[in-house]
């Protein structure tokens, strides 16, 4: 390209370039994003899809299985647990919204210093689930953890959930809700300063309580909010690992698996490679499911 | 404004309110507290239990010292910037360019590629694991900082292109047809009027992306394994295995590791929300 030269001066590729630019340039500025993200996003879900249908130590010789991972991963206790527990995870992680809108209500006020007290409530979810992990671990741990001795001046008695078999998994997601929670409230926080005031004065003016106002004016505007909260909740429940990895690595005796966890192990420590992606590939499908669920009602409710 | 603005209520809910809210936040980020205040503490104060009271004697520079001295904690915070500043600035920089062709374009396949960057973006990454794995063996770039530079761009992308995308298509039309009629390039308009006007979105991208790379581990774990390369996270998890009991240097090393992206959000507040909170809009 030579400038603003003007069409009239310019021969050869230069004026075939001038001529076309108007469509070829959309195409090139697409073309790094798109073979980047086909490289390692696209093309890698295929790949494992594909994979999941071979067993494969890594190095060797790929063997064809056909569903022969998907069958022995259906007579799998721990594939169950690993499930039940993403499935739980998501449960509860579907609190978090109810918990960010009540926090949202709570400083959406205009007080001096509500800007940096809204920031440090958002402070969990800026720090690495690394640390949220080690600070939640260390916090609940059964010798020298920060719990106990807080219990024992309050006079109640030693806890360790991380060391019992059914409550771990829920210690393990309570520290994940404390960061999703954080997100949650910013997610309600913008959507609260959008909603309209007439509607909520003219409800108050009508002599409605305050508890009225939210579920009949206040709520139903804030629904794309949280629609908003929930697929996100959805999705970090589903990638669920770093948490995992750091204060439990999936004990005790494998309570606390999960999808993404249970993968990992079954690629590093078994070297199992086409199992650990027919997991990938319920991942995945459970994704899928998700979202197709989320488009749907999103669709019908444009169309309603 | 919902709920009732307090500071028009009497004085005495609007102290009440001020106290609930220094409960709230004090408990809110006691686990935060607790960390803080144990990586100033002595290695006796820990052995001794006293983990919540006033700590015996200040250590905070011979912690943090030791944090530095004993470990490669000073490499891996050079990685992570090593990893994270590239890998911010090309997600950032494909996402300019592919979200101004499908914000101002048309052309078949425009909103099918639209949908598949926001699709690609909801996976559970963990899903991708074996292969991109794979693909940085084969190409001999596992356990180098290219490996997770271009990771993190490729995925970040993603998030991006659907936030520029969103962003652009907000400016008008006419705009752009002045400039062609003044006999810009589509690469020129893209370059001297398209960004100029877009800085905000970059910046909430930008700080929003930096985050999600830094604080990233999964792949930390799988596309690198030696310390010279090793970002942040996964190093300060496999010190953990160094210093055992010793929880003040772990919390120092947790504190260190938290730095960044905190200062990131507090400079940047404004953007980082933005970005993080496109599409929760009402208005």
């Amino acid at each position: 390209m030579t400038g603003a030269a003007g069409p009239a001066r310019r021969s050869g590729v230069s004026r075939w370039w001038w001529r076309h630019q108007r469509t070829l340039t959309p195409l090139l500025l697409l073309a790094p994003a798109c073979l980047m993200f086909a490289t390692f996003v696209i093309w890698p879900i295929e790949q494992s899809l594909w994979l999941a249908l071979y067993d494969w130590d890594g190095v060797g010789l790929k063997t064809w299985v056909g569903l022969g991972n998907f069958a022995e991963l259906f007579a799998d206790p721990v594939f169950f647990t690993a499930l039940g527990n993403n499935l739980c995870w998501l449960l509860v992680y579907l609190a978090a919204p109810l918990l960010g809108l009540l926090l949202a209500l709570f400083l959406n006020q205009n007080v001096r210093g509500i800007r940096t007290a809204r920031a440090l409530f958002l402070m969990p979810f800026v720090i690495s689930q690394v640390v949220v992990g080690l600070i939640f671990a260390w916090f609940l741990n059964a010798d020298f953890g920060l719990l106990n001795p807080l219990l024992a001046k309050l006079g109640l008695g030693p806890f360790a959930p991380l060391e019992n078999e059914r409550l771990a998994i829920f210690a393990v997601i309570a520290a994940g809700l404390w960061p999703q929670t954080a997100y949650c409230m910013v997610l309600y926080l913008t959507g609260l300063t959008g909603i309209r005031a007439e509607l909520i004065d003219s409800a108050r003016l009508e002599g409605a309580r305050e508890g009225m106002v939210l579920w009949h004016v206040v709520l139903p505007q804030l629904r794309p909010v949280t629609f908003i909260a929930a697929m996100v909740c959805v999705v970090s429940a589903l990638r669920s690992f770093d948490l995992v990895m750091i204060m439990t690595a999936g004990g005790p005796y494998n309570s606390t698996n999960v999808l993404a966890y249970y993968m990992y192990e079954q690629t590093f420590l078994s070297l199992r490679y086409g199992y650990a992606a027919a997991i990938a590939a319920v991942l995945f499908a459970l994704m899928g499911s998700c979202v197709a669920f989320f488009l749907g009602r999103m669709l019908s409710r444009e169309s309603a | 404004m919902f709920p009732a603005p307090i500071a028009r209520a009497p004085r005495m809910t609007r102290i009440a309110y001020r106290a609930a809210l220094f409960a709230a936040l004090a408990i809110w980020l006691l686990p935060l507290f607790g960390v803080a205040l144990t990586s100033v503490r002595s290695i006796d104060d820990l052995n001794r239990g006293n983990l919540w009271g006033w700590p015996s004697e200040f250590r905070l520079v011979e912690n943090y010292a030791a944090v530095f001295a004993d470990s490669r904690m000073a490499q891996f915070i050079l990685n992570s910037v090593l990893i994270t500043v590239p890998a911010v600035l090309g997600a950032v920089t494909l996402a300019c360019m592919a979200g101004f062709a499908l914000a101002k374009y048309r052309f078949r396949g425009n909103l099918a590629l639209f949908v598949v960057f926001i699709a690609g973006n909801l996976v559970p990454f963990q899903v991708l694991m074996i292969p991109v794995r794979n693909l940085t063996i084969a190409t001999g770039l596992y356990d180098t900082r290219w490996a997770l530079i271009l990771f993190h761009a490729a995925f970040q992308t993603g998030f991006c292109t659907l936030f520029m995308r969103n962003f652009i298509k907000q400016l008008p039309d006419d705009m752009l047809d002045a400039a062609r009629n003044e006999g810009l390039s589509e690469f020129q308009i893209f370059r001297h009027v398209v960004l100029p006007l877009v800085r905000p979105a970059i910046a909430a991208i930008a700080a929003l992306t930096f985050t999600f790379v830094w604080n990233d581990y999964f792949w930390s774990l799988v596309l690198v394994q030696s310390d010279d390369v090793r970002p942040l996270t996964a190093g300060l998890q496999s010190l953990r295995g160094m210093w055992l009991a010793s929880w003040q240097l772990i919390s120092a090393g947790s504190i260190v590791a938290a730095i960044p992206p905190v200062l990131i959000f507090f400079f940047m507040q404004q953007h980082f929300i933005a970005g993080l909170t496109a599409g929760a809009q009402t208005d």
